[in-house]
């Protein structure tokens, strides 16, 4: 059975019906659809022991001629993730509901989450590319409602726009890639990969692939250029930020480098791109973070630089920055997601997120106060917390880099001095000092929204304490997924004796602190240099996107005018010019001889000559009862030709429908206006030059199709096969009726839609005029 | 147009229409002919009907709306396809039953279908020409 | 014969053209028509016209040599008869435009709400 196909189809399930569980069970909403990810978290613990060492596998299949099949797969990694996914996810539902407690609309923001939690457990469990890409989408669009579910704000529905269109060109972008890297590794399978990646990385195509996937991760991570609309995304409910901006969404990205890293990594493009971006995201997000008085808006950019990081180790990819990165990967889940929530609550109970107006929470919310604290110091790397253990970790990693080591361990002192003062500003300007003047009176948060901080804020002190719970546990289990045939067993240890790490944590806390106790002289120099922002990514994509609807507009104006005239215009001479184009490139001969399968007798060139000057006289009459009589002769001559090259069926059809259509028209034609000579002589011109290329180019490609025998393989099939299966002998009947039955059924079907909607403009238009 | 030696006319041409048309339905399996060309005939009868004695005339004629002659005709179609899901083929198979029946020769769902398609599209004409005329 | 047909459905293409490019309703419907004849006539000449022999099979086994394809011509049936439930639908939309705008001119309803 596919377990992980059910779970997940579970919760799409359970999204569904969250609307109608809130308009049942109200307030109970929360606590009720909570035990989904509960259930996830316990199943996921109950895997713990399972992937030691090796990989679960289940696998359905759906379009198995593509290569897309419901395979999962639960590895260390994969079960890392889902661990977060659902841990964090059963903590935020809880907190999502004392945060929007009697929002009415709660019902479709559970929808939403749930939609995205399960997206998001299908992105880090699929073991098919095509698959992984699905779910991926969905995170995206899940994504954009969360963002945009304040949706009466012009901000809000912004910010959603741009997270969508920057994560969705981006999927477009990994799409790309990954159908390449399945094209490349003859494989859709993910586990599969790893044993290709030899084959993958001597490709020609390697480098064009490879930076098509990056885009799609680097857009889904936040990495530089990519990375404003995160802190756009911090229009969502906070439960959202905590959730998807900080935790798990913007994650993706980050798994999907870990995911494919076995297979891509390690080549100079890989290593120099990964590693570069990163690591300018990481000093970039460092360096804004402390700028910010939203405390939502400096949580975003310190969560960039945290992702910075990520990317930074996995693109450095040896051993050791492989383990840092799963490491810095739990322990910033665990502080940021808790610091959303915190952040959230006090938003909740003050009325306002601007460091400057709040101040001396302390006292009316000690709790707050408290966890706060803890996940600030374990940003911030201070022992004995696990962020002080990733942080060392991190150190280690680039000093041991065979090349640029002392830069990027500079670069990296500097983001995290930047994202240590930001924590300072948190802690002293919200809890000491005086109180602010806040929008509301400041008093603690009921239980719901300090339970789940509070609980991954003790996390953090416990895996600081004793890292090796996780270190030796599932750390070890993901790491095997990077290194298979690696028999390290890795260690963590919150102490590790007076070496160069400790020295650079010692500098960064101390560098923290002067930069917060300055930072407020800094803020006009840094508002100088921001003026650089104006050719930043941001501006141009606030540029492109008011640009583009403009300039759209001007192409429509030019191209989609509303005269039908002037697309027949263009329509002509473009489909001249290609087609002159396609007959001198292609080597038909225009061969009349071939095409002389018989000699024209002369009725029928008399006949054909009738035609045409019925034709000519039907475009040229300037009564409307003489063209439809032309047209109505051109339509018997027809007719007649019908009966003369062998389809009685034809003619008798033409017969019928000639007379019924003369009949139409007569009865219409009094109600129709007279012709009317409005056009000038100049367009008279022009429209029958337009007329006769079209008539030259539609004999030209008769003349060249039929210098050319036909080759049917279904006409004899029709041939030989309708009084032997179908026990007809006029084969045009019998295909209509019974080879192609249904195709009929779709054309009177057609008729019958034409019909109705032909009675509906004529009997019940003034009913609804009436109205 | 309402003259009296037109009226007399359709009265002898229209019923004999009709009939031409049946005729030509069932004879399509074998020679030129068929549901279309024998909707359209008849259809052509009773376009006849309503130039010579009016719309109100031509609908009593018809004796059924013409909305239930196509949804007759879309149902015998379907249901022509539907048989053979009963007999156990894949939908739309042509089912032959060896009862002769005189004049119309072999019985089997393509005459069914084809049947449908004969009513479908008298209702659909007489749709369009009587909101046209009538309007 | 087939180069007469090609230069013939060439004429009837142009001067089906010529229709719909004029302001005139009624020219609009019936120039579409034209083009349904015109189209109808090239299909049935492209799949190679034979002088007289109907796809009607005498006897058990297939058709006779030199009859006619009988493909492009269940095509064309089907063809002619939604060529007709179009061009009654266009009749009636066009009726209806006329009787709510008054107008003739296809150039002023350029835009689709009602002004």
């Amino acid at each position: 059975m596919n377990t992980l196909l059910a779970l997940i189809l579970i919760g799409f399930a359970v999204a569904a019906l969250a609307v109608s569980v809130h308009k049942i069970f109200k307030a109970a909403t929360p606590y009720i659809l909570a035990l989904y990810p509960l259930g996830l978290t316990v199943y996921f613990f109950s895997q713990l022991s399972a992937v030691h060492h090796h990989a679960l596998q289940f696998q359905s299949s759906w379009v198995p001629s593509l290569g897309i099949n419901f395979d999962f797969s639960l590895d260390g990694l994969s079960l890392l993730m889902a661990l977060l996914v659902s841990g964090i996810g059963t903590f935020v539902v809880i907190y999502a509901g004392g945060y929007l407690h009697g929002d009415e609309n709660l019902g479709k923001f559970y929808l939403f989450l749930l939609l995205f939690m399960s997206a998001m457990l299908g992105v880090v469990l699929a073991d098919n590319i095509i698959l992984l890409f699905i779910f991926w989408e969905l995170t995206s669009i899940s994504s954009f409602f969360l963002i945009g579910y304040k949706h009466k704000y012009e901000d809000s529905r912004d910010s959603a726009l741009q997270a969508l269109l920057i994560t969705g060109a981006g999927g477009l972008a990994l799409l790309a890639g990954l159908i390449l890297l399945a094209q490349i590794a003859g494989t859709t399978q993910l586990s599969a990969l790893i044993g290709q990646a030899d084959i993958i990385q001597n490709h020609a195509l390697y480098p064009v692939m490879l930076i098509l996937v990056l885009a799609g991760a680097f857009t889904k991570s936040a990495q530089f250029p990519f990375h404003f609309w995160l802190p756009g995304a911090m229009a969502a409910p906070t439960p959202v930020s905590a959730y998807l901006h900080s935790a798990t969404m913007v994650k993706a990205g980050i798994y999907l480098l870990a995911r494919l890293h076995p297979a891509l990594s390690g080549t100079p493009l890989w290593i120099g791109i990964v590693t570069t971006f990163g690591a300018f995201t990481m000093l970039m997000g460092g360096y804004l973070s402390w700028q910010k008085f939203d405390l939502k808006k400096i949580l975003a950019y310190s969560t960039i630089s945290a992702l910075g990081t990520l990317t930074m180790l996995l693109g450095i990819g040896t051993k050791l920055a492989v383990e840092t990165a799963l490491t810095f990967l739990l322990a910033h889940s665990l502080y940021k997601g808790a610091l959303f929530m915190l952040a959230g609550g006090i938003d909740h109970e003050t009325g306002t997120r601007d460091v400057r107006i709040l101040g001396g929470l302390r006292k009316t919310m000690p709790i707050t106060f408290v966890a706060t604290t803890i996940a600030i110091l374990s940003m911030s790397g201070i022992p004995p917390l696990f962020g002080f253990v990733a942080k060392e970790l991190v150190y280690d990693s680039t000093l041991h880099m065979d090349s640029a080591a002392w830069l990027t361990t500079a670069v990296a002192v500097l983001a995290n001095i930047g994202m240590g003062a930001a924590g300072w500003i948190i802690i002293v300007k919200t809890f000491f000092g005086p109180e602010g003047d806040t929008p509301k009176h400041a008093h603690e948060t009921p239980w719901t929204l300090w339970i789940g901080p509070v609980v991954l804020a003790g996390l953090s002190v416990l895996f600081g304490i004793l890292p090796d719970i996780y270190g030796s546990g599932l750390l070890n289990d993901a790491f095997h997924v990077f290194f298979p045939d690696s028999d390290k067993h890795i260690h963590l240890a919150l102490w590790h004796g007076f070496k160069t790490p400790l020295y650079l944590s010692i500098v960064t806390v101390l560098g923290a602190i002067g930069l917060y106790l300055v930072h407020e002289r800094l803020l006009p120099v840094a508002e100088r240099i921001d003026q650089i922002s104006a050719i930043g990514p941001q501006n141009l994509y606030k540029r492109g996107i008011k640009a583009l609807p403009v300039r759209a507009n001007q192409v429509s104006h030019i191209i989609q005018n509303g005269k039908l005239r002037n697309y027949l215009l263009w329509t002509t001479v473009a489909g001249f010019v290609f087609f002159l184009l396609g007959l001198w490139y292609s080597d038909i001969p225009l061969t009349f001889r071939a095409s002389f399968n018989f000699a024209p007798r002369y009725y029928e060139i008399g006949l054909s000559v009738m035609l045409m000057i019925a034709a000519i006289g039907a475009a040229a009459s300037s009564s409307r009862m003489a063209s439809i009589a032309f047209l109505g002769i051109v339509g018997y001559v027809i007719a007649v030709f019908y009966i003369l090259f062998g389809a009685p069926d034809l003619a008798m059809t033409q017969f019928s429908i000639e007379t019924l259509s003369v009949i139409l028209l007569v009865l219409a034609i009094y109600k129709l206006p007279r012709f009317a000579g409005v056009s000038t002589k100049l367009e008279h011109r022009r429209d029958a030059i337009v007329s006769a290329i079209m008539g030259a180019m539609v004999t030209l490609m008769i003349i060249a199709a039929t210098s050319f025998p036909l080759e049917s393989r279904l006409s004899p099939f029709f041939s030989e096969n309708t009084y032997i299966l179908a026990k007809g002998h006029n084969v045009v009947n019998v295909i209509l009726v019974d080879f192609r039955g249904m195709d009929t059924m779709g054309e009177v079907a057609v008729l019958v839609i034409a019909a109705l909607g032909a009675y509906a403009l004529t009997k019940l238009v003034p009913q609804k005029e009436g109205n | 147009m309402f003259s009296l030696l037109f009226r007399t006319a359709t009265r002898f041409l229209f019923p004999l229409m009709i009939v031409f048309s049946i005729f030509v339905l069932f004879r399509g399996h074998n020679a030129p002919g068929g549901g279309f060309i024998g909707g359209l005939v008849g259809a052509a009868g009773f376009a006849l009907y309503i130039i010579a004695f009016g719309t109100e005339q031509a609908r009593t004629a018809m004796r059924f709306s013409r909305r239930l002659y196509m949804a007759i005709g879309l149902t015998l179609m379907l249901g022509s396809g539907l048989v053979s899901l009963l007999a156990g083929d894949a939908f739309m198979t042509t089912q032959w039953y060896s009862i002769q029946i005189p004049v119309l020769g072999k019985l089997g769902t393509p005459a069914i279908f084809d049947t449908g398609v004969y009513l479908a599209v008298i209702g659909v004409t007489m749709i369009i020409l009587m909101s046209l005329a009538e309007d | 014969m087939d180069i007469v047909l090609a230069i013939t459905i060439g004429v009837l293409v142009a001067a089906g053209i010529y229709m719909i490019q004029r302001r005139s309703f009624v020219k609009l419907i019936l120039g579409i028509a034209m083009l349904g004849h015109a189209v109808n006539l090239m299909i049935f000449t492209l799949g190679r016209v034979t002088r007289g022999v109907p796809p009607i099979i005498h006897g058990e086994h297939g058709l006779d040599v030199g009859a006619a394809d009988p493909l492009p011509q269940a095509l064309i049936l089907t063809a002619i008869v939604i060529g007709f439930g179009v061009q009654a639908f266009a009749i009636i939309l066009i009726k209806r435009v006329y009787s709510v705008f008054q107008t003739d001119n296809i150039d002023t309803l350029v835009n689709t709400d009602f002004e």
